[in-house]
């Protein structure tokens, strides 16, 4: 049987047995630890073949007339799939902790919506044609609904509702693009350099475009399109963590590659206008969600703004279309995920042990939980872009990709964005680390009687020590274990060096 | 046997139509199973008629070996046998279902009930198989009468809004005689085929045009096409859920059907029929739009459906309204793709009603508490409809938009992504409250296996499963059945 549809089944399966096993915690775990690890043995296998080989096909099944349901995993698709997948093994440990400590209600419907939409990302990534991408980013749209709606509170409810106006009007959008592109050219393949025809015009192409970054933008945050994602908070942390900063904005920005990349190519974006629009959208949207960033005192909507803000990087990387760019953006999307799920633990893992949300509750945190911190000033540091750290070997990439292009004025937005990441995290490394507890917080209630320096239960630090650990190897050494750098590299190279001459607009 | 499928189709139904009141005074739970019993058989003689005209082309069956164009003629081809297998299939899962309406009927009508139904069910397979223009005439009236009838039996609320449809009904059918007359009058012919091959020598005439526009307003009355809908929303939120069920299902289609068959295949959408073809696109638009928004004005439910019924029915009308082969698939695809899904919503909404009185939409909130099977397939249903994959209803959407956009027909792709929107305004409204709002008053039971009884949830998951399957199968059904039950354009 084909591995890039085994891969899909796995966790789609398993959503159905969590179903079946109902209230029994530890067979239901086990069917996620099962699916998870199954997972991602498979995507990393995968990795020596797409290396040498460039894809790995499965047998096209029939899905509407003129495109099958085809996976197709290409350098770009494995990327993603690899960070999604083993990132979800890692959540999956932390979202035992966190479930069982919040005593929350409803936790079979949680982790089998998690499963679907582990599914659904994973058909992202491998999907070798337009139709193929949609029914999985639509599928993913639903299965995430009913995790952000997980506390029935009244705020869940109405971010649940913000978050579906958001996505499904971004679906309709992209339904047109994607029939309009099926029109244009039979068949609607993604091929590296493109497969739209130049001779259709800009008056065609150009709409067209508009639909296409509407329907990826919605999920990628591109400003104004963002609105959900803050009002997604409301969700537990492990479904912010690994969806609000991995798999669902990840496929936004891992649509826009493809759409760039794939469908158009560069040179035919450049030349119908789109890579003017994105690239203002991109710089509007890091500097603005950054500034935002610095006022919002909940922590966890500080890291949303911050997610907005990282997102457009890669955003802007397509918009740059060099080699370099594009190979910065996709290792970022990489980099980002490592870095950002790493805050989210470190939040969820406060919210759970302190009961504390406030970036102003956080005085003399670090006294009381030295690792969590530590993990938080790794990812923080990492986004700020500070070398040795993976965020910094994306950041350069893309920079190097600007100069390469001609626009130095990109990389003055990257090193200003840097320096607002610093503005809004190391004022809360400053309390956490130099500043005495404050015991008279308000806010910081029963959770932290008789426990004062009590670090977070192990299901909830050692994923957090993990993805903190994995910062810092990465940044490192880009390539180690799973050859990250060199499938973005490798990926860059094949989209810019099939779409004519390479870099230069 | 096999050679006599054709009749046989309506036959057995009709045959039984007059049995069950009888057997039904000797012993009701056996007029019940052969009411089942009837339906089953018919369904799979239409799904051995539909593979034999798959593998040998179309089926012309003459009624007692008189040929056409003097006797009367069946025609069996991909898109009549899969129209009967819809009706049929229907008609069976209903006929179970119906149990619980049965028992609020007086003492001893339960047969008459049945007899009804099966009259119901005889009259659209008719419809369905008919090869004569007159024929199908007798057939639409055997259907009505019959759906008159058992429309009025769900209370004074009902019977009033029967009486209401009954002179509708029949305005739209008097239409549709005056039309066929008129071709008769020009032609000499009721058979279908037959008058195919004289349309060319009356296709510029004015009584052409005439016949044309009556038959087509008819159709649309029965259909329930904006602005000739208003029948339809008293006459299904009244009325028992098995009787709404089915004719919100199938009924209508049928009427589409009918619609499709006389202006693609006898009048080959030339001249006039041409003309009118146009004009329909148009007023599908309107009433795509004006049913979704009428939807999402709605209290009751059950109204809430019919309004969308009516906008979905513009999205049936626009597929027939483009002549390339993409929307066409849309629209054949919608009409079996839309009975499934609205059947299954309106016997869901029945068991909700059945088993808490609960009919507005704040009356769902907390409905997956008590009923979670009824609710989930309420929600997957709802999911098709909207046209979210991989449910069924996405895979008409698919092709309904690719037909227009294939046509650069922009008002309709902005139609179809505006009403999918308002569509999923109004029923992510219930499915919020459903899983996510307390329940409104006391009394919530503890979640059982078989929430109400096996005999109406059964039919409801079936139903669902066939959103879900349909959904899933989509490329196969359209390869093999759609592709070939559209007429050569």
């Amino acid at each position: 049987m084909d591995r890039p549809l085994l891969v899909i089944l796995v966790s789609l399966v398993a959503a159905v047995l969590i179903r079946l096993v109902g209230n029994r915690p530890v067979l239901r775990e086990t069917c996620t630890f099962v699916a998870a690890v199954t997972k991602f043995g498979l995507v990393v296998s995968m990795v020596p073949v797409v290396l040498q080989d460039g894809v790995v096909e499965s047998v096209p099944i029939g899905l509407v007339i003129g495109s099958p349901l085809h996976f197709r995993v290409d350098a770009l698709g494995l990327l993603f799939a690899l960070v999604a997948s083993g990132l979800w093994l890692v959540t999956s440990v932390y979202s035992v902790g966190y479930m069982r400590a919040d005593n929350s209600p409803n936790q079979t419907g949680y982790f089998a919506s998690f499963a679907v939409c582990l599914s659904a990302t994973m058909g992202i990534a491998f999907a070798g044609n337009l139709p193929t991408f949609f029914v999985f980013y639509e599928i993913l749209t639903l299965a995430t609904y009913p995790l952000v709606v997980h506390n029935r509170t009244e705020a869940a409810v109405a971010g649940g509702r913000k978050y579906l106006v958001y996505t499904l009007l971004a679906g309709q959008a992209l339904l047109v693009a994607v029939i309009w592109s099926s029109v244009l050219a039979p068949g609607a393949e993604f091929r590296a350099g493109g497969f739209l025809p130049a001779d259709a015009g800009t008056a065609v192409l150009l709409p067209l475009f508009l639909f296409f970054i509407i329907g990826v933008g919605v999920k990628a945050a591109i400003m104004p399109l963002h609105g959900w994602l803050p009002a997604a908070m409301v969700a537990p942390t492990p479904v912010s963590a690994l969806l609000h900063a991995v798999a669902v904005v990840k496929a936004g920005v891992f649509g826009v590659l493809r759409v760039v990349g794939y469908v158009f190519g560069v040179d035919l974006f450049r030349t119908i206008g789109g890579a003017g629009l994105l690239a203002v959208a991109a710089v509007v949207t890091i500097l603005v969600a950054s500034i935002r960033a610095l006022g919002e005192t909940n922590l966890k909507r500080r890291l949303a703004y911050s997610t907005i803000g990282q997102l457009s990087y890669v955003v802007l990387g397509a918009a740059i279309g060099s080699v370099a760019a594009l190979a910065g953006a996709m290792f970022y999307l990489v980099a980002h995920a490592f870095m950002k799920i790493t805050l989210f633990f470190a939040a969820g893992a406060i919210h759970i042990e302190k009961h504390r949300n406030k970036v102003s509750e956080l005085r003399g945190m670090a006294q009381e939980m030295p690792v969590t911190m530590a993990a938080f000033a790794v990812g923080a540091s990492g986004l700020a872009g500070i070398p040795l750290f993976v965020g910094f070997i994306g950041k350069w990439n893309l920079g190097l990709g600007a100069l390469d292009a001609g626009y130095p004025l990109f990389v003055f937005v990257l090193v200003t964005s840097g320096l607002l990441n610093v503005m809004y995290f190391y004022p809360i490394l400053y309390d956490g680390f130099f500043r005495p507890p404050d015991h008279n917080n308000g806010n910081a209630g029963a959770g932290r009687v008789g426990r004062l320096s009590r670090e977070a239960r192990w299901t909830m630090s050692m994923p957090l020590a993990v993805t903190a650990i994995v910062t810092i190897l990465l940044g490192l050494a880009p390539d180690l274990g799973f050859q990250f750098y060199q499938l973005a590299w490798s990926a860059a190279t094949t989209v810019v060096s099939a779409g004519g001459e390479p870099g230069l607009p | 046997m096999t050679s006599h499928l054709p009749i046989l189709i309506v036959v057995i139904p009709l045959v039984a139509a007059i049995m069950t009141p009888l057997v039904a005074r000797m012993n009701v739970r056996a007029a019940q199973v052969l009411d089942t019993g009837v339906c089953l058989t018919v369904f799979l003689c239409a799904t051995t008629a539909l593979l034999r005209v798959l593998d040998t082309g179309p089926w012309h069956y003459e009624l007692g070996g008189w040929a056409p164009p003097w006797g009367i003629e069946y025609v069996i081809d991909p898109l009549s046998a899969g129209m009967a297998m819809l009706v049929s299939f229907v008609a069976t899962l209903v006929s179970i279902y119906a149990d619980a309406q049965r028992r609020q009927l007086p003492e001893g009508r339960s047969g008459l009930f049945d007899s009804l139904f099966l009259l119901l069910v005889a009259g659209l397979l008719g419809i369905v198989v008919a090869g004569d223009m007159f024929n199908l005439y007798v057939f639409l009236e055997v259907a009505s009468l019959a759906a008159y009838g058992l429309l009025s039996t769900g209370g004074t609320r009902a019977v009033v809004a029967t009486f209401r449809y009954l002179l509708l009904g029949t305005i739209a059918a008097s239409f549709y005689l005056l039309g066929v007359g008129y071709l008769y009058a020009m032609t000499g012919t009721l058979n279908m085929a037959d008058l195919t091959t004289h349309v060319p020598t009356i296709v510029g005439t004015a009584p052409f045009g005439v016949a044309v526009t009556f038959i087509v307003l008819g159709l649309a009355i029965k259909m329930a096409v904006f602005p000739l809908h208003a029948w339809q929303p008293d006459a299904y939120a009244y009325a028992p859920a098995a009787v709404t069920g089915f004719m919100a299902a199938v009924m209508s289609k049928v009427s589409a059907y009918a619609l499709f068959r006389i202006l693609y295949f006898v009048l080959r959408a030339e001249g006039a029929a041409a003309q009118i073809i146009s004009v329909m696109g148009w007023v599908a638009i309107a009433g795509a739009v004006a049913g979704s928004v009428m939807a999402l004005a709605q209290t009751d439910v059950r109204r809430m459906l019919a309004y969308s019924s009516v906008s979905q029915m513009g999205f049936i009308l626009f597929g027939f309204s483009l002549l390339n082969p993409d929307a066409l698939t849309g629209a054949l695809l919608h009409i079996v793709n839309h009975a499934v899904m609205k059947g299954c919503l309106f016997l869901a909404v029945g068991v909700i009603v059945w088993r808490t009185r609960a009919v507005t939409v704040n009356g769902f909130s907390g409905m997956s508490q008590r009923l979670p099977w009824t609710s989930a397939v309420f929600t997957l249903a709802a999911l098709s409809m909207i046209g979210l994959p991989p449910t069924a209803g996405f895979f008409s959407k698919w092709y309904l938009l690719r037909g227009a956009v294939d046509a650069s027909a922009w008002a309709f792709v902005a139609t179809l992504v505006f009403s999918s929107l308002l569509s999923a305004v109004y029923f992510f409204r219930l499915i919020e409250r459903m899983y996510f709002f307390t329940p409104s008053d006391e009394g919530v039971r503890r979640a059982r296996l078989f929430e109400v009884p096996i005999g109406m949830l059964g039919p409801v998951v079936t139903l669902g499963a066939a959103v879900l399957l349909l959904g899933l199968l989509s490329h196969p059904i359209v390869v093999t059945v759609v592709r070939a039950a559209l007429p050569e354009l």
